[in-house]
């Protein structure tokens, strides 16, 4: 499909009525009618009938694809379609072990997978607390990607003083150290290169009127840890063996996690923070354990970017229908809660005077459904919750699963208008 | 010197209390000091486990207290398994035979592992194939393991194709009627079940032992 002639003018009038859709169901306003969001990693390889492993290297490919798709289903707001996808030079340049990717581990045609390892074993958790910093550069990073393996020799800076600080700086010669420096140069361009696609695709974006859906994220501390230091076994049995250090991790793992956020998304002129979370369903854990464990530091950084006039939007990844009491509890009118799996009926009644909910199309109907099901599953959301005066987002579960048939998305963006325009 | 009865039931209530530092130290003087059977250990155990299990059930512990119980299970399992002397004799008879992966694609465990667990410590014989395992590795586990349920666990969505494909090959290798199918994952319910032919699906792990337990004809 070639790009419609759209005017500038037009464009900035349906860019800011978009927009407006989005803040109206923020601020808990009735909105002229129900957002509908676009939100897909690999789903646009399907839909452009390419191979994953294409999508994650091909920057300008990606883009294209994306923008396709774009004028294609005509969303309110999109997500960062390029940032999400095209990383695979990135991931290559820092040899990142975190993750498999095509080519990588994972087949050509299969979405990049995170590894569930434990990352820092439970007596680093000291060394992390003293000085996160000089944690980061001489054990974590060159543990999980090769091109930082030269930074276990960084040479120890603080306590360092006067002339002794002379002798530090010989650590700098470090020959493992100075290939470390080279491979991170080289792999801070390929970085770029991602993030000024990025900008580009963003730009466009806006030229064509829509705005992003977010654009900066971040995570919860409890599974920042989880997932990226000490792995699932790790975070389940710390919960019984050391309660108290993961909860002093968890507080200071917040404010590292706010110091980075906030100046990312004020750089990126959107408040949105998307915030993906993994370890809050109700299975995981007890409703004594979520009050204690999970629920105070991420409440906190909430309330820590609602400060700073941000907007965050958590996706409660799984069933978190037994959590909708406890995470009500956040200032009126200022978050976006993404349901996955949670019952979007009952999180309307809980929490519908509080946030604006974002979700939650079925994956499995998206996926092996017909476009009537899919059109049925809209309505359901419609009648539901938005004509209940829940102010919803419209969206798949966690964004446009991979395999989800085109027909059946573009069942999902029309049934969005159809029922509540 | 034997092992009480009162300090058996002590170490059972340590383990299916998560005390595992008195656990394991009570364990490891009636193992290595005071010349305790290792299989009543290995017994005691398990009836500790049957605990945690109905606790898991019945809504009081939840992942971080399975994890644990395993480790737990592990340890004591290392220590206790060097010194039984004897042929053990006649293994307990398990409930039936499951054989358990994540199919092909597909690189997450975390569920797979906590439902091998449950079902584990409710008498069934597991067999844990892995994750990303192809259909072909499914049919010829089945044709050398003879389990009585398979359970194919997945977390993405692309995992119902490969779930579909694998219970495909699984018929047309002539095996589809010998045994049960249940599937389980982040995603899966009554659509997908539908979508790949199996005969059940289940959101968490007791779902999984009471399927395994009504298809074998044992009361939940």
């Amino acid at each position: 499909m070639s790009a419609p002639a759209i005017s500038v003018v037009n464009a900035k009038a349906a860019y800011d009525a978009r927009w407006k859709r989005i803040m109206d169901c923020v601020a808990l306003r009735q909105p002229d009618r129900m957002p509908v969001t676009l939100f897909g990693t690999f789903w646009l390889a399907k839909y452009a009938g390419i191979s994953h492993r294409r999508l994650m290297y091909d920057l300008d490919g990606a883009a294209a694809v994306a923008e396709r798709a774009v004028l294609d289903l005509d969303p309110d707001t999109v997500s960062p379609l390029v940032l999400q996808t095209a990383m695979g030079p990135t991931l290559e340049a820092l040899d990142y072990k975190q993750v498999q990717w095509p080519g990588h581990g994972v087949g050509d045609n299969q979405p990049y997978q995170y590894l569930d390892r434990e990352y820092m074993p439970p007596e680093e958790y000291d060394d992390f607390l003293f000085d996160p910093t000089g944690y980061y550069l001489r054990v974590y990073l060159p543990r999980i990607m090769g091109a930082f393996e030269g930074f276990s020799e960084f040479p120890s800076i603080a306590g360092g003083f006067y002339f002794r600080l002379f002798g530090n700086v010989r650590g700098f010669a470090s020959p493992a150290l100075q290939d470390a420096w080279a491979r991170v140069q080289q792999a801070a361009k390929v970085s770029q290169q991602l993030a000024d696609a990025n900008t580009r695709f963003i730009a466009r974006m806006a030229d064509l009127g829509y705005p992003m859906g977010n654009i900066a994220t971040t995570g919860a501390p409890f599974d920042v840890l989880g997932d990226y230091f000490r792995g699932a076994r790790g975070i389940l049995t710390d919960m019984r063996r050391r309660g108290d250090k993961l909860l002093e991790a968890c507080d200071k793992m917040r404010v590292l996690l706010v110091r980075q956020v906030v100046p990312a998304a004020r750089a990126s002129g959107n408040p949105i923070v998307f915030i993906p979370l993994h370890w809050a369903p109700d299975a995981f854990m007890s409703e004594q354990q979520f009050r204690t464990f999970w629920w105070p530091s991420f409440r906190q950084l909430m309330l820590d970017l609602i400060a700073e006039d941000l907007i965050p939007m958590p996706m409660w990844e799984s069933d978190c229908t037994k959590r909708l009491e406890i995470i009500k509890d956040i200032p009126a009118g200022k978050a976006i809660y993404w349901f996955e799996r949670a019952d979007i009926v009952k999180a309307r009644e809980v929490l519908g005077d509080v946030v604006a909910l974002r979700g939650n199309v079925s994956p499995s109907i998206l996926t092996t459904g017909a476009p009537e099901d899919v059109d049925a599953a809209v309505k359901f959301i419609v009648d539901n919750v938005h004509d209940k005066g829940g102010r919803i987002i419209l969206d798949a579960a966690f964004g446009l699963p991979d395999e989800t048939p085109v027909e059946n998305v573009r069942a999902m963006f029309r049934a969005a208008r159809k029922y509540s325009g | 010197m034997t092992a009480t009865n009162e300090q058996e039931a002590q170490l059972v209530h340590h383990l299916a209390e998560m005390e595992e530092d008195e656990g394991l130290e009570l364990a490891k003087k009636m193992l290595l000091e005071e010349g305790a059977d290792p299989l009543r250990v290995l017994e005691l155990c398990r009836k500790a486990m049957d605990i945690v299990g109905k606790k898991f059930e019945d809504g009081e512990y939840f992942l971080p207290e399975l994890v644990l119980a395993g480790e737990m299970l592990d340890t004591i399992g290392a220590i206790a398994k060097p010194l039984i002397k004897s042929s053990p004799g006649e293994e307990p008879r398990k409930l039936g035979r499951i054989l358990i992966g994540t199919v092909h694609g597909d690189l997450h465990d975390i569920g797979k592992n906590i439902v091998t667990f449950m079902l584990d410590i409710n008498g069934f014989d597991v067999k844990d194939i892995g994750i990303d395992v192809p259909a072909t590795t499914f049919v010829s586990e089945i044709e050398s393991y003879k389990p009585d349920v398979v359970g194919l666990s997945g977390f993405l969505t692309l995992a119902f194709d490969s779930m579909k494909d694998t219970i495909a090959s699984i018929d047309q290798a002539g095996l589809r009627e010998k045994v049960k199918i249940m599937i389980g994952g982040g995603q899966i319910d009554e659509t997908v079940r539908a979508y790949t032919g199996a005969d059940a699906f289940g959101v968490n792990a007791v779902e999984a032992v009471s399927l395994c337990k009504g298809w074998m004809g044992v009361n939940a």
